[in-house]
C-alpha cells in the first residue's frame, strides 16, 4: 500500500476514513487512481465474482442430519444469472425425488448469488434457529443448487410445510462477498408473489446480522405468521418492532 | 401490419411492427428472457433489412402499446408535432438512418425534427446504427438545461457526486461529499441515494446538502433521490429541494408499479418550480431509467427493453428535465448480460435520449453478477464522453456502499476529462478555480481535507 496510502499518522484522511467504508482519500498517479487503490478493488471484486460462481458443497455443510439435495432448472451458473425464470423451478426429476413430510417449517440452504454466504451462514442460523422453535415440526433439510427465492415456493409445496424458509446467498458486494438472506414463505406454493414473503438480510460477519439475532428474527417472523396466517406485507410492519435480547446492536 | 424479407434465401415473416423491432434488437438478455428476441442472428439481420424499409409515417400508425392501455401511449401521440416531422415524413427508418448521419443532419436540422419524433422511431433508427453511428450522430445533439449552473454545453462534462451510506449517517455523507468535490466532481448535481424511505431522514440530507451548498457558495443543484411523493411531503414541509427525482419508465404499468403517474409527474413538476431555486434556469426534474425496467416491473407487453427505454424518454421530456440518466449496467444480467451488452446499451440509452431532446447522463456500472468489470466501464464511459455526454456519475473509488455495485470514480471523472479536454460546466468551473482547487493549467490540486476549511465541523 506504500505507494497509495501515506503514513496513517499524517495521513490527512484517517480521520474521516472512520465515518465511512467508502473508498475516500484514494491516492492519485496524476488523474487516475494510485495502483495499490486499483488492485484493491480488483481483489475485492474478484472475490465478488469468486462467490457468484462457486458452488454449493453440501459435504461442507457439515449439517447434523440427513438433508436432500435438489437442483433448478438452471442447469449451470451462466444460465442461472440470465434466467431468473429457471431457477425458480425444479428440475422435474428432483420434484418428483421430494418426499411428502407435512411439517410446520422446511428449511431450505439455497446458493442464489453467493455459494460462499450459504456455506459460512446458512448452518449456523439453521442450528440457532432451531433452537429457538421449540414446539415447532421442522421438514427435512433441502440443499438448493442454482436456487432463486421462489423455487422455495415448490419445494414447500412438494413437501406439505406449512411455511418454507429459503436461506439464500445475496448478491455479493465488495465489503461482503458472503452475505446471507432469509425469506419467509407461509403456504408455500408455485406463483406466491414478493410481496407475500418476509425478509432478514445482510446476514454475515462483518459488521452484518449475527446469527443468533437472524434466528430470533426469524422465531418472531414465524410466530407472526402463524397467527396471522400469512406472511408479507401484513406481517412485516409490526415484525421490526419486537424486542431484541440483550447485546443485539 | 406484417412485414416480410428475404435473406440468403429464406423468406422471414414478422406479424408487427412490435416483433419485427424486438428482432432486430441488438441480442440482450431481457429480450431472451420474455422470448421476443430474433431465433438466431440471420433472423435478426432479416429483420433489420425489413425494418429499413419501413415508412416512418407507418410508426404514426400503429402502436406497440395500444392507445387505450397506456398512457405513455396516448403522451406520445398528443405530443406529436407534424410540422417537425413533415422534414422527414417521407423517409424510410433506413433513409432515415443514412440522413442523420449526413453532413445535412446538423444541430439546427436535428433540433427541427425532435418534436416529430416518437420513441418507436428513435428506437428502430438505432437498431439500424452501429455504435459509432449512435456516437457520431449524438454528438451533433445539444441539450442546454441550468438551474445553478449550465449542463451540457460543448467542451463541457459534468458529473452527479453520489456520496451514499449505507446507513445515511451523515457525516459519513459528508465525508463522501468532500472527497467528490476536492475532486472537481458534483456540478450536474449532489445526489444522494437514501437507504431508507424515511421523509424524515430525507428533511435531513437536504438540509445537510444545502447547507454545505451555502456556506461555501456552490453554484450546483441538490437532491435527495427519494420517490416523488417523499420529496412533495418535503417540499410541503418547507425543505430545501432544488430538484425533484423519479424513476421512470415507458409503460404506464411499469410507471405504476413506480407508484408514479403522469398527474403527480405534474404535480411535483409545478412545486419544485414554484419554489424559484434556481439561479441561472429553472429545469427542476431529475429522472433515472433503465433498460429492463419494464420487464422486471412485469409491464412489458411483448416489447423489447430498449424500445421500452425511449418511450421512458418520452414520459421525461415532458418536463424540461434538468438531468436525465440511465443506470446502464445496475440492474443485473439477465436484462444485459456482459460488458458488450452494457456498452451497447449505454451508447443506444444517449443517443436516442438525445435525439429526444434529453439532457442526457449515464451512471456507467455493472454489477458483480454481470459479465462485466472496471475495464468495460472505462470503455463506456470514453465512448460517452465521445458521444457527448451531458454528464456521468461518481462515487468514490468507483465502490458504491450502500447500492452495493460499481459506478465510475471521481478519479475516472478527471481522466476523461482531460482525455477529452472537457472542463465541467463554466459556473462550476470558477467556483473551483475561486476555491484554489485548480492549478493554472486547469487540473485538479491534490485533495487535501483542508483545502475546504471547516467541512467537516460540526
Amino acid at each position: 500500500m506504500s505507494e497509495s496510502r501515506p503514513d496513517p499518522a499524517r495521513d490527512p484522511w484517517s480521520a474521516l476514513r472512520g465515518l465511512t467504508h467508502a473508498r475516500i482519500g484514494l491516492g492519485r498517479a496524476g488523474d487516475a487512481l494510485a495502483g495499490a487503490d486499483v488492485r484493491a478493488l480488483q481483489a475485492a471484486h474478484a472475490a465478488a465474482r469468486r462467490a457468484v460462481h462457486a458452488t454449493l458443497d453440501p459435504a461442507r455443510l457439515s449439517l447434523a442430519e440427513p438433508f436432500i439435495e435438489v437442483r433448478s432448472r438452471a442447469p449451470d451458473r451462466g444460465v442461472f444469472v440470465r434466467r431468473p425464470d429457471l431457477g425458480r423451478r425444479l428440475r422435474a426429476q428432483d420434484a418428483a425425488r421430494l418426499p411428502h413430510a407435512p411439517c410446520d417449517v422446511v428449511f431450505v440452504i439455497a446458493d442464489g448469488l453467493s455459494a460462499l454466504a450459504a456455506a459460512r451462514q446458512a448452518p449456523g442460523v439453521l442450528e440457532a434457529a432451531r433452537a429457538s422453535l421449540p414446539g415447532w415440526s421442522l421438514g427435512p433439510v433441502i440443499v438448493a443448487h442454482n436456487a432463486r427465492v421462489a423455487l422455495g415456493d415448490e419445494i414447500g409445496a412438494r413437501v406439505g410445510a406449512r411455511c418454507v424458509v429459503m436461506m439464500i446467498g445475496e448478491r455479493p458486494g465488495l465489503s461482503a462477498a458472503d452475505s446471507l438472506s432469509l425469506y419467509l414463505t407461509w403456504d408455500p406454493k408455485i406463483g406466491r408473489m414478493d410481496s407475500e414473503r418476509n425478509c432478514l438480510s445482510n446476514i454475515h460477519a462483518h459488521g452484518g446480522m449475527t446469527h443468533d439475532e437472524a434466528a430470533f428474527r426469524l422465531a418472531w417472523l414465524l410466530r407472526g405468521a402463524r397467527t396471522l396466517g400469512r406472511s408479507g406485507i401484513a406481517l412485516k410492519d409490526d415484525s421490526m418492532t419486537a424486542q431484541l435480547p440483550p447485546g443485539t446492536p | 401490419m406484417v412485414f416480410h424479407a428475404t435473406l440468403q434465401g429464406e423468406r422471414y415473416r414478422f406479424d408487427d411492427l412490435r416483433t419485427l423491432l424486438a428482432k432486430a434488437s441488438p441480442l440482450r438478455s431481457g429480450d431472451e428472457l420474455i422470448g421476443v428476441a430474433a431465433a438466431d442472428p440471420v433472423e435478426r439481420v432479416a429483420a433489420r433489412e425489413a425494418l429499413a424499409n419501413v415508412p416512418l409515417r407507418a410508426f404514426l400508425n400503429e402502436a406497440v402499446i395500444p392507445f387505450e392501455q397506456c398512457d405513455v401511449t396516448r403522451l406520445v401521440v398528443e405530443r406529436h408535432d407534424a410540422a417537425s416531422f413533415a422534414p422527414i415524413a417521407h423517409m424510410t427508418v433506413g433513409q432515415w438512418r443514412d440522413w442523420l448521419l449526413s453532413y445535412e443532419a446538423d444541430e439546427a436540422a436535428l433540433a427541427a425534427i425532435m418534436r416529430g419524433l416518437t420513441p418507436e422511431m428513435v428506437s428502430a433508427v438505432s437498431k439500424l446504427m452501429r455504435n459509432q453511428d449512435l456516437i457520431a450522430v449524438a454528438r451533433k445533439v445539444r441539450v442546454v438545461t441550468a438551474f445553478r449552473n449550465t449542463q451540457g454545453l460543448k467542451g463541457r462534462l459534468g458529473s452527479r457526486l453520489q456520496p451514499n451510506h449505507p446507513t445515511d449517517d451523515a457525516r459519513g455523507i459528508a465525508a463522501s461529499l468532500l472527497d467528490g468535490l476536492l475532486l472537481g466532481a458534483g456540478d450536474a448535481v449532489l445526489g444522494i441515494n437514501p437507504a431508507t424511505d424515511s421523509i424524515e431522514t430525507g428533511m435531513v440530507l437536504v438540509r445537510m446538502l444545502d447547507e454545505i451548498r451555502r456556506r461555501y457558495d456552490i453554484p450546483t443543484q441538490s437532491c435527495v433521490l427519494t420517490h416523488i411523493t417523499n420529496t412533495l411531503a418535503m417540499i410541503e414541509r418547507g425543505a430545501p429541494v432544488d430538484l425533484v427525482f423519479q424513476s421512470i419508465a415507458g409503460t404506464q404499468r411499469a410507471n405504476e408499479s413506480f407508484g408514479v403517474s403522469l398527474a403527480l409527474l405534474d404535480e411535483a413538476h409545478q412545486a419544485a418550480r414554484s419554489l424559484r431555486r434556481g439561479s441561472v434556469g429553472e429545469n427542476v426534474m431529475y429522472f433515472e431509467t433503465g433498460q429492463g425496467a419494464a420487464i422486471s416491473a412485469d409491464a412489458h407487453f411483448g416489447v423489447d427493453q430498449q424500445t421500452l427505454e425511449v418511450r421512458a424518454y418520452a414520459v421525461a421530456r415532458d418536463y424540461a428535465p434538468l438531468l436525465v440518466n440511465t443506470v446502464v449496467g445496475f440492474i443485473g444480467p439477465e436484462y444485459l448480460y456482459d460488458g458488450k451488452q452494457i456498452i451497447r446499451a449505454g451508447l443506444e440509452d444517449h443517443f436516442c435520449g438525445k435525439l429526444m431532446g434529453l439532457p442526457m447522463g449515464c451512471d456507467v456500472c455493472y454489477t458483480n453478477h454481470a459479465e462485466a468489470d472496471q475495464d468495460d466501464s472505462d470503455d463506456l464511459m470514453m465512448l460517452l464522453a465521445a458521444a457527448g455526454v451531458n454528464f456521468l456519475i461518481a462515487v468514490p473509488g468507483g465502490d458504491d456502499v450502500m447500492l452495493n455495485y460499481q459506478s465510475l470514480s471521481y478519479h475516472d471523472i478527471l481522466t476523461v476529462r482531460s482525455v477529452y479536454d472537457a472542463a465541467p460546466a463554466p459556473e462550476f468551473e470558477r467556483w473551483l478555480q475561486r476555491m484554489a482547487l485548480l492549478d493554472g493549467q486547469r487540473r485538479l490540486n491534490a485533495n487535501a481535507p483542508l483545502a475546504l476549511p471547516g467541512f467537516m465541523d460540526e
